[in-house]
């Protein structure tokens, strides 16, 4: 292992790990948006947008990231619309990741009870105040593992983006192993930077999961 | 000109081409999707044994699957495979490899899952009923396990699919590839024809893994109780 | 004779095939007590959620001093501001403590401001005797606690009616008298209330006047001494019978 090699690339990696990271952020909480509102669309039976949001959560979850990305990059361009390799990154994990999000709130919103939907009516709150203050709540406490799951699993799916030019740490890895056939380094070095990225997001998440069990909410009639 | 695009797809060879480089993802996701199932079972029952050591061991295979994108274990197998032990292994091979250590991964977990889901009194509820240890494997323990694994293992094999897209990445001619080449070559031809060839491999992927969701969600939704 | 406060009109309900409510009608009078009694199935719940707009009714009115409540889908939620219900279950809102449980109707359906609000919902807790439990998630009260605190939280939407929909039925016996004594308390006050309940010796003690349901249509109706000691309908006797063996 040539740890000059190392010493003196880090802080190209490190910069590649800002961009993931950056790119990743603004996708996912984005991906949040769109999920919300499709959930939203959704619960309250909106129309034509709940055929429109079922459609897209379909065609999102059911083809690849990288497909979807080179259609952004490659294809959209010959129709004018030209969009450069960070915009491309960001809507392509954002079209992924609110399909995502809506299935993993639509599964907490079908885990709250009718009753406590129906309890909410009868103190006379509207459709969106119940949905805002009584369902929501209690569907996103049991959605927090599929959505920590989700956040993990849109920071991994990141690593694609080298596909279009964007210099992350694949791009980075990869042309450090093209110029200088220094493979082990920058194999290593890809390893741990992913490590650093998301072994905390991971213990942080099982730790919040763990505390969530522990304080689960459910109001049996245990006496 | 650029609303020709998608004449190139009936151009020549092109459509039987594209619909070869589908025929080598599937490929891949079959043989990576059958190994993942048979290792996955045999790894879900030992991650159900109470030793410790072979716990921990298991709960770190399943970390670094969880956290190392599939794409930087793909790297890891075709380029550092190579280097260290100076072996040249394809990249079709180097796919298998990878998405079966991750797709075992992941199916040993769900085979965990669903084995320590039942609970204890469904096997009592057999003993009183004078079964055999047999009987209630046969009757009560697989059944069970099967409803909830099933729909679970068939949305894993949608994700592996999904992934295998991954591959053209080291130089693997799959659909992708494919598409991409046709694109290069009628650069001149039909400058137009990127989205098309895109949208054209978007589609296929959908229509072969949108049924297949479904398939989980109806199981799902049937086994439910 | 009172103001009617409620008026239920040839009411009819279907789920799919089965009638479930046969073209019932009734009043019942500002101040006035009225028990559903009857069997399981016979539609008593149904009769409360259509009253309520919970179920859609298939023919029939509703009234609610003089004004059609029945067949609205878009204000659905003013009416609901001023009919209170509470359940079998209490279904208070898991993630919210005693208070916020108490304050969300008031504050948030009605624009009323929390400074406003806390007193009266303290007052009311007193009255339950649930005061020190204002802080209290649900999960940490017992079932009978639970439901005075359902009730409290209908009340302090000055509801003009109040629909209990067999609110003990999910208690233990022993926390069944508190919550009967709180209602009990707000019949004394002249709280209008339409109730469905299996409790007959509360439903003798609380209310102005019965109803027996059966088979989607109301078989007898009268004053609870009557209906509970003499009955005038096979049907009811029958009906009362069954309790009785069921008490000794």
């Amino acid at each position: 292992m040539d740890w000059t090699f190392v010493q003196k690339f880090t802080p190209m990696y490190v910069k590649a790990a800002g961009l993931t990271l950056r790119i990743a952020a603004i996708g996912i909480v984005l991906s949040m948006v769109v999920g919300l509102l499709c959930c939203i669309v959704q619960s309250l039976r909106i129309p034509v947008l709940r055929r429109i949001a079922a459609i897209y959560i379909e065609l999102a979850r059911n083809t690849p990231l990288l497909v979807q990305l080179f259609f952004l990059y490659f294809g959209l361009p010959k129709v004018g619309i030209k969009l450069n390799s960070e915009s491309c990154a960001i809507i392509g994990l954002t079209f992924l990741g609110g399909a995502y999000m809506a299935e993993a709130l639509r599964s907490g919103l079908e885990a709250v009870e009718l009753s406590q939907r129906e309890a909410g009516a009868c103190i006379g709150l509207t459709n969106l105040q119940n949905l805002r203050y009584v369902i929501l709540p209690q569907a996103l406490a049991t959605a927090i593992p599929a959505l920590c799951a989700n956040v993990i699993f849109l920071i991994k799916e990141t690593s694609v983006f080298s596909a279009v030019a964007l210099a992350d740490l694949m791009y980075v890895a990869k042309d450090l192993i093209g110029m200088y056939y220094k493979t082990d380094e920058a194999l290593m070095m890809l390893v741990a930077a992913y490590l650093v990225l998301l072994l905390p997001v991971s213990l942080l998440f099982s730790w919040i999961e763990r505390r969530l069990r522990y304080a689960g909410f459910g109001d049996t009639r245990t006496v | 000109m650029q609303d020709l695009g998608i004449r190139v797809l009936f151009k020549g060879k092109n459509l039987v081409r594209l619909l070869g480089g589908l025929g080598v993802t599937l490929e891949l996701s079959a043989a990576s999707i059958a190994l993942s199932i048979v290792l996955g079972l045999m790894l879900g029952m030992v991650m159900t044994l109470k030793n410790p050591l072979i716990r921990l061991l298991c709960r770190i295979h399943l970390e670094i699957i969880r956290i190392v994108p599939q794409l930087v274990l793909l790297f890891l197998c075709y380029f550092g495979l190579a280097k260290a032990f100076d072996i040249q292994i394809s990249g079709e091979t180097a796919a298998v490899l990878v998405f079966t250590y991750w797709g075992a991964g992941e199916m040993g977990d769900l085979v965990r899952g669903a084995l320590t889901s039942i609970p204890r009194h469904q096997i009592e509820s057999g003993q009183a009923l004078g079964l055999t240890k047999l009987q209630i494997y046969r009757h009560i323990l697989i059944p069970q396990t099967l409803r909830r694994l099933i729909p679970q293992s068939i949305n894993l094999a949608t994700r592996m699919i999904k992934t295998t897209s991954l591959v053209m990445l080291i130089g693997v001619i799959e659909v992708l590839k494919v598409g991409q080449q046709i694109i290069d070559a009628s650069r001149y031809d039909s400058p137009g024809a990127a989205i098309w060839i895109y949208a054209v491999i978007f589609f296929l992927y959908f229509f072969i893994c949108w049924p297949i969701s479904l398939l989980a969600r109806k199981l799902e939704a049937r086994w439910q109780n | 004779m009172a103001e009617k406060l409620l008026e239920v009109r040839k009411l009819t309900k279907r789920f799919d095939q089965a009638q479930i409510l046969n073209g019932i009608s009734f009043d019942v009078a500002q101040g006035e007590v009225v028990v559903v009694v009857g069997p399981s199935g016979c539609g008593k719940s149904t009769l409360l959620r259509c009253i309520n707009g919970l179920e859609r009714i298939n023919s029939g009115e509703i009234l609610l001093r003089g004004e059609v409540i029945s067949g609205q889908t878009k204000n659905l939620h003013r009416i609901r501001q001023r009919i209170g219900m509470v359940f079998q279950s209490y279904d208070l809102f898991p993630h919210m403590n005693v208070m916020e449980n108490l304050l969300l109707g008031p504050t948030k359906a009605l624009g009323r401001t929390r400074d406003a609000v806390i007193p009266e919902a303290e007052a009311a807790l007193k009255r339950v005797g649930l005061i020190e439990k204002r802080d209290a998630l649900p999960r940490q009260l017992s079932g009978g606690q639970k439901q005075r605190v359902a009730i409290v939280r209908a009340l302090l939407m000055h509801p003009e009616m109040l629909l209990l929909d067999e609110i003990t039925a999910a208690l233990d016996p022993e926390m069944v008298r508190e919550v009967l004594g709180v209602v009990l308390d707000l019949a004394r006050d002249g709280m209008t209330m339409l109730i469905v309940t299996h409790e007959m010796r509360f439903a003798e003690a609380v209310a102005d006047r019965v109803l027996f349901l059966e088979g989607g249509n109301i078989v007898e109706e009268g004053a609870p001494r009557e209906f509970f000691h003499s009955p005038r309908t096979d049907r009811a006797r029958q009906f009362l019978e069954s309790f009785d063996y069921e008490a000794k």
